[in-house]
């Protein structure tokens, strides 16, 4: 079994920022593997663990950079890595950024694609879906529990209503919540293992990707402006010193909640 | 300009937040606005939808669309909007439409612009209101070309009725790709049983997540609950780690509350989370990473550990209401 586990470089921690020129992320501090994802490289490691004979290949599109949180993939347990970068990709919204990552997951030809719950920059938890409606497989999103076995899985996912069980015929798709598992720690071992692992990096050129069809041009969505939110009034943030439980209940008292 | 609305039901009932987003879309003034209903059965609903502000209602009746499973439905709704032109999509968020309404971008090459708050139309162009980065920063976002997709935050507009009348319906022949037909539903999500008080009735909600650490350690939520007078609530992650009944979730896909008071332990603050109770009155919470975004919205924001400072502030509520 091949499992394919999509990725995302993010920056890293609190430095989330517009850049007011382009309008777009600041991607210029330090980034990191997106964390949701870490649940995602960790269920390709388990599913391969149980399978006993699986290959994992970790799968990003950024910038040249993101083969940093590559590395971090590489270094928990997967076998191989794969970047995309190119700077035409630079700017591309959901419908470029898909086009891009299938043509690179349909060279890969896996029995099953994994994606995290979501980018910690995008919130947006919707690149799977068109994915999915690219590679022309069956799609499970949400999946808190995920099992495989002759050559299908099974899927529990939470809804607006409760608990769903859905059933899919590999190869197909899915993205996990990130109550699926524990992600591993890399061990020191896995660290410099990781270096000497297979990594790709492929241009648009190399998929057969038309540099119009990605990047800004190829784009259905915009940026106009931005602006800061009202601020909350008084709200109070303090660090506790052994003197928070107090603090809260004066607090609370002030408020009449107590 | 026309816009085509998804409206998502459960069992008989179409869902609240979809009929929100028909209103808002029958209030940007000179829109033709329709409304789709897709499922099994469900040719009833369509009705109810002209109250809302749809002049048409679509209806896709078929046993292939029993189960809310995306794909099939991206396949109608592509033929919907190829057929008749729809310049405009719209979808209540929700884990369903969600995958939809990007199955639909990828189909149709169409923009989708996600987590909208709000959308206006100005000079016949919409433009979406979108909080991001961790609501740190409001965007205004476009489209390029039609059709514009457009998914809307939970709880973003009231389901409002407007005079409309009895809708035009009209059934729609449906054709289904045949891997949207693979992902297939074993077991469905039933109505939970609710026992006891329900968290949306509460005053006071005591929530915890992943931070408490453990599902022993809940009993830290829930004696501050009691001391309090209150319920205990609960993060998606820890009720899919089956530490807390999902009865007890709060959140897009949990309960939405807003009590007097939601105190928040140990919870990073997700923006899931937050649409099901950014509406309480006063929000406290202690998490030991100065940076939660949790902090962002709360009154009072703590930094330190839930297991050190839950248990005295437990006593001293305890002291202070004398019992
Ligand atoms: C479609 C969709 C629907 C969703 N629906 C919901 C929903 O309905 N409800 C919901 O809650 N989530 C929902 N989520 C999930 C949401 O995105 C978050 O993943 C989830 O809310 C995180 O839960 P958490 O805060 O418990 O865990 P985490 O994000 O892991 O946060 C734990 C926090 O605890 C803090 N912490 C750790 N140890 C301590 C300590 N000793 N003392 C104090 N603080 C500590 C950490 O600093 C951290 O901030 C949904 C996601 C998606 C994609
Ligand atoms: N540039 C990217 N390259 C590879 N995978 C990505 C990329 N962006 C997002 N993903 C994957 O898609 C998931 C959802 O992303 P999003 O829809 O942007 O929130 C992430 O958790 C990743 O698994």
């Amino acid at each position: 079994m091949k499992i394919a586990v999509c990725v995302k470089q993010v920056p890293e921690g609190t430095s989330l920022k517009l850049d007011p020129g382009t309008k777009r992320l600041d991607r210029s501090g330090e980034g990191a593997l997106n964390h949701f994802d870490a649940n995602a490289v960790e269920e390709a490691l388990r599913l391969k663990e149980s399978a006993g004979d699986a290959e994992v290949v970790v799968v990003s599109v950024g910038p040249a950079g993101a083969a940093d949180a590559l590395r971090k993939a590489l270094a928990m347990g997967a076998d191989r890595a794969l970047l995309v970068s190119d700077d035409a990709v630079a700017g591309s919204d959901l419908v470029a950024t898909s086009r891009v990552l299938a043509a690179a997951l349909e060279r890969e030809g896996a029995d099953l694609v994994l994606f995290g719950q979501q980018a910690s920059d995008s919130d947006g938890a919707v690149l799977w879906a068109a994915v999915a409606d690219r590679l022309r497989r069956p799609l499970v999103s949400q999946a808190a529990e995920l099992s495989v076995a002759d050559g299908s899985l099974r899927a529990k996912r939470q809804t607006e209503f409760g608990y769903d069980v859905i059933q899919a015929a590999l190869p197909a798709i899915v993205a996990v919540s990130d109550a699926i598992n524990e992600p591993r720690y890399p061990s020191l071992k896995g660290i410099m293992g990781a270096k000497k692992k297979p990594q790709e990096t492929l241009t648009l050129g190399d998929l057969g990707v038309d540099v119009g069809q990605v990047g800004e041009a190829g784009s259905k969505t915009e940026v106009y402006e931005f602006s800061l939110p009202p601020s909350r009034g008084d709200s109070r943030k303090i660090e506790d010193d052994g003197k928070a439980a107090e603090q809260i209940v004066e607090f609370l008292a002030e408020k009449r909640l107590v | 300009m026309s816009i085509l609305v998804f409206l998502e039901h459960h069992g008989d009932e179409l869902q609240k937040g979809a009929l929100g987003v028909l209103a808002k879309a029958a209030s940007l003034g000179d829109a033709d606005v329709a409304a789709v209903v897709l499922g099994s059965g469900v040719k009833p609903l369509a009705s109810e939808a002209g109250r809302f502000g749809a002049a048409k209602v679509f209806v896709a009746d078929d046993a292939a669309l029993e189960a809310p499973l995306p794909q099939p439905r991206v396949d109608v709704l592509a033929k919907l909007v190829r057929d008749h032109g729809f310049e405009s999509v719209f979808f209540a968020n929700s884990v369903l439409a969600a995958d939809v309404a990007a199955g639909l971008s990828a189909r149709l090459d169409a923009g989708l612009n996600w987590d909208l708050t709000d959308v206006v139309a100005q000079d016949g162009k919409l433009v979406g209101k979108r909080p991001a980065l961790q609501d740190s920063v409001y965007v205004d976002v476009g489209w390029k070309g039609t059709a514009r997709l457009a998914l809307f935050r939970s709880g973003s507009f009231d389901a409002t009725t407007t005079q409309g009348g009895e809708p035009q319906v009209e059934d729609v022949a449906i054709e289904l790709e045949e891997f949207s037909q693979a992902a297939k539903m074993v077991e469905q999500a039933h109505e939970a049983d609710e026992s006891g008080p329900s968290i949306e009735d509460a005053d006071v909600v005591v929530a915890g997540g992943r931070g408490l650490g453990s599902p022993e350690a809940f009993s830290l939520a829930e004696d501050l609950a009691r001391a309090l007078g209150g319920a205990v609530g609960a993060t998606r992650a820890v009720v899919d780690a089956g530490w807390y009944p999902y009865s007890q979730q709060v959140g897009q896909t949990g309960k939405v509350v807003s009590p007097k008071l939601y105190v928040a332990l140990g919870i990073s603050g997700a923006i899931q989370h937050k649409v099901g109770m950014q509406s309480s009155n006063v929000i406290v919470a202690i998490n030991k990473d100065p940076n939660a975004p949790i902090f962002e919205f709360s009154d009072l924001g703590v930094v330190g550990d839930v297991h050190t400072i839950v248990p005295k502030l437990t006593e001293l509520v305890k002291q202070r209401r004398g019992s």
